[in-house]
């Protein structure tokens, strides 16, 4: 519990060291905050699955695992952000803080015992979003970015606690094991409709937040605006803690009512599937391909849902592991092309291999592992996946998935193919230190967790 | 001495030849013969009964029921034998070849040998999958790096149909693992499995999908013969020598005996294909005018003859189908080279353009012709035998597939001699007549070859005797559940 604690604190210290112009040392002081905070969370495992302030939260494995993967992307995604907020504004701690209250937020959303505490989590982390993504004030995409972001999220936020409400009037708690304990009590038909209003209610908001279709329309526009290191928070860590959220609370306390919503979450994960995938193979963005593309991967994801179980919160961990570490790779890489030829265009990928044989080769391991391709941790995410729904006997959802799986390889190799098999115009990538050590930690992370899962996927 | 040495070895010659830049092709070469050797010595200590050996299993991803379990029984050893035996030639092959990157080049050749030895030792599901594609995506940068001139689409082509089939493949060992009762993905545990006869026949489709398109059987074959055009030489005799093998092996091994009820239902089918193509493809060969294509046509229709086989499924079929793996791995890796050695020479693949290459080149013209005539199954050529028994097999089963299978050998010899002829006899010209006879590396590689093609044609018995127990065991495990 005392990581939330920890990162609530940096944030307001990296605050004041802004005000004190120190400027040097916010990366090095957040960084080590947040090792801290990691340290602190992995110490509790296992160790105390007992509710804690009065059943507001609960610390368990589970919140442990994805608090680790989220704290774990942040410090790799603050690791590339130096001397990239320098360029935007002079204001560079406030960006810092409000990272860090965003994962704040998440921490929350991954601990939750209590409806309002994930009503809380999500408003924290997403009033944070809101301001990242309009960071850039005089640039109109990112304007737009945040103020489609900000509508939308406000809308979503508004079905969450709608349905939040309506589960309250029924179960009369807010409290997980509560809902859990009305539900199994109430089983054979004694749930009130309105109970099912508001899982319905739920789940079209939490939908919004990770961006499944047909609730996903802000996601491209929102990605592209945003400056790309943000983009890449957004798609990753976030999306990671929306999952957890979601996973969460169907697990705890909708899993008896499978019946009533698995359908849904069948047609939304199928149409998150094709939307996304389609879409990003038409895409001559690569920044956007990477935002239609994060469509798909929630839709990967979503099998894990309908897959319930213990098996199925590994796979998510899995799976989101292996989907953050390869983005983080791909948008490292987008912004270090972009600052040299200014475009987010696949053609700056031209011919990269040739001077930049090291930037090519992980960010060749990155698509491999996005499309899912074997000895990458992609691909033992999306073997997790598979099978967790083909253990609930949901055959057509996986045939859709592979079709979708071919689908993805064409545009991620499009990358693979610009970068070694077309000629360019030999540019020499500046890339500073600590984009190779993020570049090399997270190939390497790739490789092994390729090689050998047993690591990540025994945590729970 | 157990299999992680024969698996692993190549991986690490991968990293050494990585690591020695100038000396890759040195280094590459020398990994590959110490892979040979440990082959060798686990054939030293084989015994050719049924059972598996070398056995290794360690837990990999436990709570999934994964191991990394492989082994060697006499249908494996002969494939170990098969990859051990040619990498080491075609790495040779490529001795008078300047590959730009060539360390990278190595790597992949033998990272591949890795992924490819995993397939035919691996006893466990996933590890098999791993191992398949774990060869497909070496191969994939092989040809699109030192491929022709259309090769980004080309293998594009080829990758995405590789991976469609093998996705579904995937699809059919996860249900598998959750049917069977400890939730393993062990082949006995797979072999073990009673599943009824309607879930047997769509399961039969995911792996059949997967092995089809590797062999590949038509109509799945429209990959392969711009792949293998577009592909680097060395690319080629990789795909054509041993990959398409990896089908072949998977229906032996992983299909029929895994789901007999489906086979039952669709082994016809799978036939008739198979037959169609040796026919389909041995008249598209005949019209060819450029060399690469009219030798990857050539690999298609000897592939359907194998592939018919297998699925006729008695001893003789599979016997043979065994030696004429080993036997069109040599010849098409030999025909390759010689179309490499020509190509590099005269700068063209059209046989309309060369002619007379007989003349200033004695030497080539023998290893040419000894190897044409291995591939047209001549008597006392390793061709002759896998192919004698092959038809022997698919006339038990059927007369009729037989004698359309059997015109094979008279379209292979058609075909053959007329490129041969194109290529070697009548006039010189321009291009041929300075045409520099084969010498060092070159003599060493074909004489190889060459002595191979004649020692197992005279002698196959050796070869016979490794698989025989094993292929017996497992007809007799499948019949048993039909």
């Amino acid at each position: 519990m005392n990581t939330l604690i920890v990162i609530s604190v940096l944030a307001l210290v990296v605050l004041y060291l802004g005000l004190f112009k120190a400027g040097k040392s916010l990366l090095p002081v957040s960084v080590m905050g947040l090792l801290l905070a990691l340290g602190l969370a992995v110490a509790e495992w296992n160790v105390n699955p007992a509710p804690i302030y009065k059943g507001m939260m609960l610390f368990d494995n589970f919140a442990i695992a994805f608090s680790a993967i989220t704290i774990l992307g942040t410090i790799l995604i603050l690791l590339l952000s130096k001397n990239y907020f320098e360029k935007i504004s002079e204001h560079v701690a406030e960006y810092y803080t409000i990272i860090l209250f965003a994962l704040a937020g998440i921490m929350v959303m991954v601990s939750y015992h209590n409806l309002s505490m994930l009503f809380i989590g999500v408003e924290i982390m997403s009033v944070s979003l809101y301001i990242l993504a309009g960071i850039k004030r005089r640039d109109f995409a990112s304007n737009e970015a945040a103020l489609k972001y900000f509508l939308m999220g406000a809308f979503s936020t508004g079905f969450l606690l709608f349905g939040i409400t309506l589960i309250y009037g029924s179960a009369h708690s807010f409290d997980l094991e509560v809902i859990k304990q009305y539900v199994l009590n109430n089983a054979n038909g004694g749930i009130s409709p309105m109970f099912y209003t508001g899982l319905s209610l739920i789940l079209i908001g939490l939908c919004f937040k990770i961006g499944a279709a047909p609730f996903h329309f802000w996601t491209p526009d929102v990605y592209e605006g945003s400056p790309t290191l943000i983009t890449a928070f957004m798609s990753t860590v976030v999306k990671t803690a929306g999952f957890a959220a979601f996973l969460r609370l169907f697990i705890t306390c909708f899993a008896p009512l499978a019946d009533f919503w698995v359908p849904t979450i069948i047609v939304i994960t199928a149409l998150t599937l094709f939307i996304g995938n389609i879409t990003a193979l038409y895409q001559s963005s690569f920044k956007r391909m990477l935002a239609y593309s994060s469509i798909s991967h929630a839709g990967y994801m979503l099998f894990a849902i309908i897959g319930l179980g213990n098996a199925a919160i590994n796979a998510v961990l899995v799976y989101a592991t292996a989907y953050t570490i390869a983005s983080i790779i791909a948008f490292a890489v987008l912004i270090l092309v972009k600052k040299q030829t200014g475009s987010d265009n696949y053609e700056g990928f031209n011919g990269l291999a040739k001077k930049n044989p090291f930037v090519a080769f992980t960010l060749t391991i990155a698509m491999l592992s996005l499309a899912g391709i074997p000895l990458t941790a992609g691909f033992i995410g999306k073997f997790f996946m598979f099978s967790s729904a083909v253990a609930q006997y949901q055959i057509w959802l996986v045939v859709i998935a592979i079709i979708n799986a071919i689908i993805g390889i064409f545009y991620y190799f499009r990358v693979i193919v610009a970068m070694y098999f077309k000629e360019g115009k030999n540019l020499i990538l500046a890339t500073p230190i600590q984009f190779r050590f993020v570049l090399a930690v997270s190939a390497i992370l790739t490789l092994v967790f390729g090689l050998y899962p047993t690591i990540i996927s025994e945590l729970i | 001495m157990n299999v992680l040495i024969l698996i692993f070895m190549p991986l690490l010659g991968a990293l050494l030849a990585l690591v020695a830049k100038n000396y890759a092709k040195q280094t590459a070469l020398l990994s590959s013969l110490v892979t040979l050797a440990v082959a060798s010595f686990l054939l030293c200590g084989f015994t050719p009964d049924a059972s598996t050996q070398y056995l290794v299993n360690y837990p990999w991803i436990p709570q999934m029921g994964i191991n990394f379990k492989a082994g060697i029984d006499g249908i494996s050893m002969l494939m170990v034998l098969l990859t051990a035996g040619l990498v080491p030639i075609i790495i040779l092959s490529t001795f008078k070849h300047k590959y730009e990157n060539s360390s990278a080049f190595y790597a992949l050749v033998l990272f591949m040998q890795s992924g490819l030895l995993v397939v035919f030792t691996a006893l466990d599901g996933f590890l098999f999958y791993i191992g398949w594609e774990a060869a497909l995506i070496p191969i994939y940068f092989i040809c699109s790096l030192w491929g022709g001139e259309n090769r980004i689409q080309v293998n594009m082509k080829f990758f995405i149909y590789t991976i469609a089939g093998s996705l579904f493949m995937l699809l059919g060992i996860i249900y598998l693992h959750l049917q069977t009762p400890t939730h393993s993905y062990d082949i006995a545990d797979f072999y073990a499995l009673q599943l009824d006869s309607q879930t047997q026949s769509w399961l039969f489709w995911c792996f059949f999908l997967a092995f089809a398109i590797k062999m590949p059987i038509f109509p799945f074959h429209t990959w392969q013969p711009d792949t293998y055009t577009e592909a680097p030489t060395a690319g080629t005799m990789l795909l054509s020598g041993i990959m398409l093998k990896m089908g072949i092996y998977g229906v032996i091994r992983w299909l029929i005996p895994v789901v007999p009820l489906g086979f039952q239902q669709w082994g016809h089918l799978a036939i008739i294909l198979s037959v169609i193509g040796i026919v389909y493809a041995s008249i598209i060969a005949f019209t060819q005018k450029d060399m690469k294509r009219l030798i990857a046509y050539s690999s298609i229709a000897h592939v359907g003859l194998i592939a018919a086989g297998i699925f006729v499924w008695n001893a003789q079929g599979l016997q043979g189908a065994m030696v004429q793996m080993i036997s069109h791995g040599i010849n098409v890796v030999g025909l390759f080279f010689i179309a490499d050695i020509i190509i590099n020479r005269t700068q063209t693949r059209e046989l309309a353009l060369l002619g007379g290459v007989a003349k200033p080149a004695p030497k080539l013209a023998i290893a040419f012709l000894i190897i044409t005539l291995g591939t047209v199954a001549l008597p006392l050529t390793n061709g002759f035998i896998g192919e004698f028994l092959l038809l022997n097999g698919v006339y038990q089963y059927c007369i009729y597939y037989a004698a359309v299978a059997g015109l094979t050998i008279i379209f292979g010899s058609v075909y053959m001699l007329r490129m041969y002829k194109a290529i070697m006899q009548g006039n010189t010209n321009d291009l041929t007549v300075n045409f520099k006879d084969i010498s060092g590396t070159e003599i060493v590689t074909l004489f190889i070859i060459t002595f191979l093609i004649i020692v197992i044609g005279v002698y196959p018995q050796p070869i016979l005797h490794i698989s025989e127990a094993a292929i017996t065991h497992l007809i007799a495990t499948v019949n048993a559940k039909l």
